[in-house]
């Protein structure tokens, strides 16, 4: 892997732009409620941002929302310039195979697969099978985190930070200009937790890659270069934190 | 687990289908095989005397009359010399056999039997009844004076192959020589037949030059009626398939093929809500797993794939391994379901062709068990899979 500082081709237009974001659930029902209240968030191509707030904030839905996993109530938002309104489902994973990786707090490896296929899954998604190229980018990134010896082995033999690190991996075989984490060190010890924040710094630095991070641990989120702060569905607060 | 369950269940499934159905069409083509074994597919023999009205009535006169049925006289068929070649040459037509068939008495001391007298040309009655595989002891042979017995018949009047006795039809008598005693598989037949050259026959029964019945038998036994309505079209005798003649036989037949198209049926349906159960099951619980590979870029119809090939999947090694259990099913009745002389009741055997389409038949199910699980699955909402 080259270190290749902002590879991801940075055009004019912001990498996300949410304007006046609405989510509500159980629409039409006694039970609605509006989990977010009208966002507007720029994110930049190759920013490490950190999305924090209380439990029940709204972070999760943002991140979904961000993460093409749910689609927005009402308002705007655009993904590398695309406004996402109106896709068609198949467009939209089209769109996120292209632009996003995710990594989970549970880590979500596949249990029957090794490392390497874990790895290797979105390749797999997106082409239909596991290329040559994609195995050999899928053993650089496990070996740039340190798994080089680990890779045929299943999730349940690995511990906790390495199956971290392995969800990291596999969020970055693509390539994808953003990778959104959620609690990504929140299932971690103090130690793994700093190495699996470490490696993702890295990654960032060495190829421009874009990451918002929800994360409970201000510790973390102080690492970060920016924390936009989430409360009750409202952006409290939006700054530049003293990086790390 | 599970999924090992379900597909234990689809091979029970298949191997029942596969199992029954072997054992059905062997029972029937033993059946079969029994009843015709003996008796031709078709039989054409002259019209039945009818009594023809003395004068014709004018049209709008009705007119009373009481006629009795004629009683039948033994008959030749009409010019049957010429019509051999006519009906060998037909491609569906396997042998022709012409026969004087008639009854009599056979003597020997003071011991008479009632007999059924059929003259026979040896070479045509062997090919259709497979006289050969019948025979019991001596040479089949048929030259004048010599006569086939059924053995029953030779037991009761104390013949061995070689003995002479006298046949008699009440006009004419004439001594015989065993030359050969069969068992045609049936205890009544055995009692009764004398085989006789067809010259003989002719002059015992008064009929010079005639034969009584032409016998057919066809490539294949189930199109013999088709083939008889054919042929009733074109000649003018009465013309008689097996199935007629045995109309019961055929019912019963039809009757079993029915139950055991609803037992398949039912099997499948089974196999088919077996493993969709399965299937429902397996969604819900790998809804963590797809919201995930939705996340990792997977679009619905990859999602509806896997379900599908996982029912398909499911369908396949079932169906190997009912296959499998079939056979096993199949060579235990052949060991264990042993008629009285040690032998197997009657052969089954799986045709390749009944395992491809059982197998088929599962993989089939797998896939349309899987439809309703995949679609759930391809339409889950990704975000909620992954929070569960």
């Amino acid at each position: 892997m080259t270190a290749t500082m902002g590879h991801h081709a940075h055009t004019d237009r912001p990498l996300i732009e949410l304007r006046q974001a609405r989510k509500r659930y159980n629409i039409g029902q006694p039970n609605e409620a509006e989990i977010l209240h009208g966002i507007d968030l720029q994110v930049a191509h190759g920013e490490f941002l950190a999305l924090i707030g209380p439990s029940g904030s709204g972070k999760s839905t943002l991140l979904n929302v961000l993460g093409l996993l749910e689609p927005l109530s009402d308002g705007a938002y655009a993904l590398q310039g695309q406004a996402v309104q109106g896709l068609q489902d198949q467009a939209l994973t089209l769109l996120r195979r292209r632009a996003l990786g995710f990594v989970f707090q549970f880590h979500h490896l596949l249990p029957a697969f090794t490392a390497l296929e874990n790895v290797t899954l979105p390749a797999l998604m997106a082409e239909g099978r596991v290329s040559a190229a994609a195995r050999e980018q899928a053993r650089a990134l496990l070996d740039a985190v340190g798994l080089a010896g680990a890779m045929d082995k299943r999730p349940a033999e690995l511990s906790g930070g390495m199956q971290q690190r392995v969800a990291i991996a596999r969020a970055l075989v693509h390539d994808p200009p953003l990778v959104l984490a959620d609690e990504p060190t929140g299932n971690l010890d103090t130690a793994s937790s700093d190495a699996a924040f470490a490696l993702m710094r890295k990654i960032h630095e060495q190829r421009g890659t874009a990451f918002i991070v929800v994360t409970h641990d201000p510790r973390l989120a102080q690492r970060c270069d920016r924390i936009v702060e989430l409360v009750d569905g409202r952006i409290a607060s939006d700054r530049v934190s003293g990086g790390a | 687990m599970q999924t090992l369950l379900i597909i234990v269940g689809v091979a029970a499934g298949v191997a029942v289908i596969a199992y029954i159905t072997a054992l059905v069409n062997g029972l029937q083509a033993n059946t079969v095989n029994k009843t015709l074994g003996t008796q031709a597919h078709i039989s054409l023999r002259a019209p039945d005397d009818a009594v023809t009205p003395s004068w014709p009535h004018a049209p709008g006169v009705e007119v009373m009359t009481e006629s009795q049925a004629r009683a039948q006289r033994l008959r030749s068929v009409a010019n049957w010399q010429a019509l051999l070649p006519l009906l060998e040459q037909r491609p569906e037509v396997r042998t022709v056999s012409p026969m004087v068939s008639g009854s009599g008495l056979a003597l020997r001391g003071e011991a008479s039997q009632s007999i059924a007298l059929m003259g026979v040309d040896l070479e045509r009655y062997d090919r259709m009844a497979d006289l050969r595989g019948k025979r019991v002891s001596g040479e089949l042979r048929l030259e004048p004076g010599e006569a086939v017995l059924g053995t029953e018949l030779a037991r009761d009047l104390g013949l061995r192959v070689g003995d002479r006795f006298s046949v008699n039809t009440g006009r004419v008598s004439e001594s015989m020589r065993v030359t050969a005693l069969v068992d045609l598989g049936i205890k009544d037949l055995n009692r009764r037949t004398v085989i006789v050259p067809l010259r003989s026959a002719q002059s015992l029964l008064n009929l010079p030059g005639g034969a009584t019945v032409i016998e057919l038998q066809v490539h294949d036994v189930w199109t013999a009626e088709q083939v008889a309505a054919e042929l009733r079209r074109m000649l003018p005798y009465k013309i008689e398939s097996w199935q007629e003649t045995n109309a019961q036989l055929v019912s019963a037949l039809r009757a079993q093929s029915i139950s055991t198209a609803v037992i398949r049926i039912v099997v499948a349906i089974v196999v088919v809500l077996g493993i969709a159960s399965v299937l429902v099951v397996s969604v819900v619980q790998k809804q963590r797993e797809i919201g995930i590979l939705r996340a990792m870029g997977a679009t619905r119809g990859q999602i509806q794939r896997v379900f599908l090939v996982e029912g398909a999947l499911v369908g396949a090694l079932g169906s190997v391994l009912g296959v499998l259990l079939s056979m096993s099913l199949i060579w235990l009745f052949s060991v264990l379901a042993l008629g009285s002389d040690g032998m197997p009741l009657f052969a089954i055997h799986l045709p390749f062709e009944t395992a491809v389409r059982t197998a088929l038949l599962a993989v089939v199910c797998g896939v349309l068990a899987a439809l309703a699980p995949a679609r759930r699955a391809a339409r889950m909402d990704p975000a909620q899979a992954i929070r569960l």
